[in-house]
């Protein structure tokens, strides 16, 4: 695949995940999570996994720390490769010490996330010993040093969570990640349960961090906005397959797939008030089955009989830009963003 | 000007807690026209939906007076007060928890209907439920399905029908499309304003996504710590924010628009308590231009130009 072939310096590879697909079985039915998905994030990238309700965001960046749960998760392929190494390769232990050291998450809702009983110093210091072995009172000096780097006084290190307002407690979720200065960082939606203000703060602080620390980012989000704001890469996720990916700007300003087109129609224009808002006909298509032709079919203004019977083939259309949709080739065809 | 169908004054609402009064809404005054529809945005917990369901009396308010039709709601009793829940409508936030998930479609559809005994022959109550359905989309074949079965765009179609069942003249729309994918709330969104013109609605719209309120409504009211902080028409407010609140809300929506790149008004801290709160502009901590007169006294709504209220004592003109 040219995918592969295009990035000849593997250094500047840090994540790399190679044809991941993932199942989840129980009694009723199988669910298709994930559908054989390649994508690879840059050293001191920050990527942009964008997709709705079910899309496999999450399931997809869960298998990175090897987290999906075994039932009923099943990983039917894949490979996933951290700085160069097969994270299903490695032991428990050196999972564990990967886990938060080289690669470490932010969780979506910050109210759940945290331990209740535990002081945020303690739960930052936690992370600190585990990973750098140090004593008690150096990890809990060095967790005050992170509060203060997100922007939290060292003084309220023996507050517990309760204490804290949303905001707060997402940068106490944050600090932790950060603690031990990861070089991935995975972001599930880390601004979703925050009121637009201190979004912005938070995300003013991502930024500031990404430069501090050198991390790379995965950011799964659904708001298009916050993608523009701090991503440089993007994939659209589908039903658990990827339909478009590449730079920010191809994909926004050049947009190729239907359903990264529908995704923009269907937000208010904030130039112009009266122009209709245009949905994405229909449903996203039930997990349980497995499709002949492109998933996106059923919803798709474009789809033709061939379509529904025949699987879109990932296209390189340059080498910034993937899509997967059958009718690209088409000489004349093209899709309208409004 | 065209018909007020709804005025609200000076509505208070306060809640007692064990560390003191939690003013949640607080003297916060507005008109709305018939037809038209009233966007009220901010952050959570600064009495957006307190406000709608206080003018619902879902909430008693504590004080202050609602006026529909020229008729003051909140003294209205027994079947003054049942007469008026026809008229007056809510659609809930969450489309997951507002259905009780042992009902069917069919059921929850029916049940505003017979409860109102705005019908009582079996076969007329089975027609208007099969028309409300087609009314906001539902396919026949879900008559007998259960909520569970349906995705949250459905589920929210429900309770729309639910609220259109007894034909009401205004409807608050508590967060209705924030529980749900992009995609789907486009839909919804286009069905509430084709209802509106087909049945000739007004509208509360509640929310915390500006450019979703930017795009549904016709005013736009901002709310900050329980008071009104700047209202004005949807195009006016987006184009000249004068509250320095408004301006740092605005300036924090992320445009997916390549093309537009705006300064960030970054505020400091967090919103502050509601319980006892200080006699004072309640946004000064935060605010970048806050001076003596701001920490020592509340400013007052006024109208600075046709139809655009502040209240603020330095609004940024």
């Amino acid at each position: 695949m040219k995918h592969n072939e295009k990035i000849d310096n593997a250094e500047d590879i840090v994540l790399d995940i190679q044809d991941l697909a993932i199942r989840y079985v129980t009694d009723d039915a199988t669910t298709y999570a994930v559908n054989h998905i390649n994508l690879r994030l840059k050293r001191q990238g920050t990527l942009g996994l964008v997709g709705e309700t079910g899309a496999g965001k999450t399931t997809t960046v869960l298998s990175i720390l090897n987290l999906i749960p075994d039932p009923p998760g099943v990983i039917d392929s894949g490979k996933i490769l951290v700085n160069g190494r097969d994270v299903h390769k490695l032991s428990p232990k050196e999972l564990s010490e990967m886990r938060g050291k080289e690669v470490a998450m932010i969780f979506q809702d910050p109210m759940t996330s945290l331990n209740p009983v535990m002081t945020v110093g303690d739960q930052i210091a936690e992370s600190i010993m585990l990973h750098e072995g140090l004593s008690k009172q150096d990890a809990y000096k060095k967790a005050k040093e992170t509060l203060e780097t997100v922007g939290i006084s060292g003084e309220r290190a023996g507050d517990y969570p309760h204490q804290f307002s949303g905001g707060m407690k997402q940068r106490v979720v944050i600090a932790i990640a950060l603690a031990c200065h990861p070089n991935i960082l995975i972001a599930d939606e880390p601004t979703t349960a925050l009121d637009v203000t201190i979004q912005a703060q938070v995300l003013e602080l991502m930024k500031k961090l990404k430069e501090d620390y050198k991390t790379s980012t995965i950011m799964i989000t659904h708001d298009l906005g916050i993608v523009a704001e701090i991503c440089d890469e993007v994939a659209v996720m589908y039903a658990g397959q990827i339909v478009e990916q590449g730079t920010l700007r191809e994909v926004f300003k050049n947009t190729k797939h239907p359903y990264t087109e529908g995704l923009f129609n269907s937000l208010p224009n904030m130039n112009d008030r009266n122009s209709k808002l245009t949905p994405i006909r229909g449903l996203t298509p039930d997990p349980t089955i497995i499709y002949p032709g492109c998933t996106f079919a059923e919803r798709c203004p474009y789809a033709t009989e061939r379509c529904h019977t025949e699987k879109p083939q990932q296209k390189w259309i340059n080498e910034n830009h993937m899509v997967a949709c059958g009718r690209y080739d088409e000489p004349d065809f093209h899709i309208e963003r409004r | 000007m065209g018909e007020v169908l709804l005025e609200v004054k000076d509505l208070k609402k306060y809640f007692e807690t064990p560390k003191g009064l939690l003013h949640a809404v607080d003297g916060v005054s507005f008109t709305i026209e018939k037809g038209k529809t009233l966007g009220i945005v901010g952050e959570s917990g600064c009495g957006k939906s307190t406000t709608g369901r206080a003018i619902l009396r879902l909430h008693e308010p504590t004080s202050g007076q609602v006026l529909f039709q020229g008729k003051d709601v909140t003294k209205f009793k027994g079947k003054e007060l049942r007469e008026m829940r026809k008229d007056m409508q809510i659609i809930f936030q969450d489309p997951y928890s507002s259905l009780d998930p042992r009902m069917t479609v069919n059921q929850l559809i029916r049940e505003p209907i017979v409860t109102n005994k705005l019908l009582t022959d079996k076969n007329d109550i089975e027609k208007r439920v099969l028309e409300l359905m087609e009314t906001v989309g539902l396919a026949e074949r879900l008559y007998n399905t259960y909520p569970h079965e349906l995705d949250g765009g459905r589920r929210q179609r429900i309770g729309i029908a639910r609220a259109l069942a007894v034909n009401p003249k205004f409807i608050v729309c508590d967060e209705p499309v924030s529980a749900l994918d992009v995609s789907i709330q486009a839909q919804v969104l286009n069905l509430l304003k084709e209802l509106q013109q087909k049945l000739d609605l007004t509208y509360i719209f509640i929310t915390h996504n500006l450019s979703v309120v930017y795009y549904f409504a016709d005013d736009i009211a901002v709310m900050y710590l329980g008071e009104l902080v700047e209202k004005a028409p949807a195009e006016e407010l987006f184009a000249h924010p004068v509250h320095p609140y408004t301006q740092a809300l605005l300036s924090a929506i992320p445009n997916p628009d390549l093309d537009v790149k705006k300064e960030r008004i970054l505020l400091k801290g967090e919103i502050s308590s509601p319980i006892n709160p200080p006699d004072r502009c309640r946004f000064a901590k935060r605010c970048n231009y806050a001076c003596e007169d701001c920490m020592s006294k509340a400013p007052k709504l006024v109208e600075i130009s046709p139809n655009h209220f502040v209240s603020c004592h330095h609004p940024l003109v």
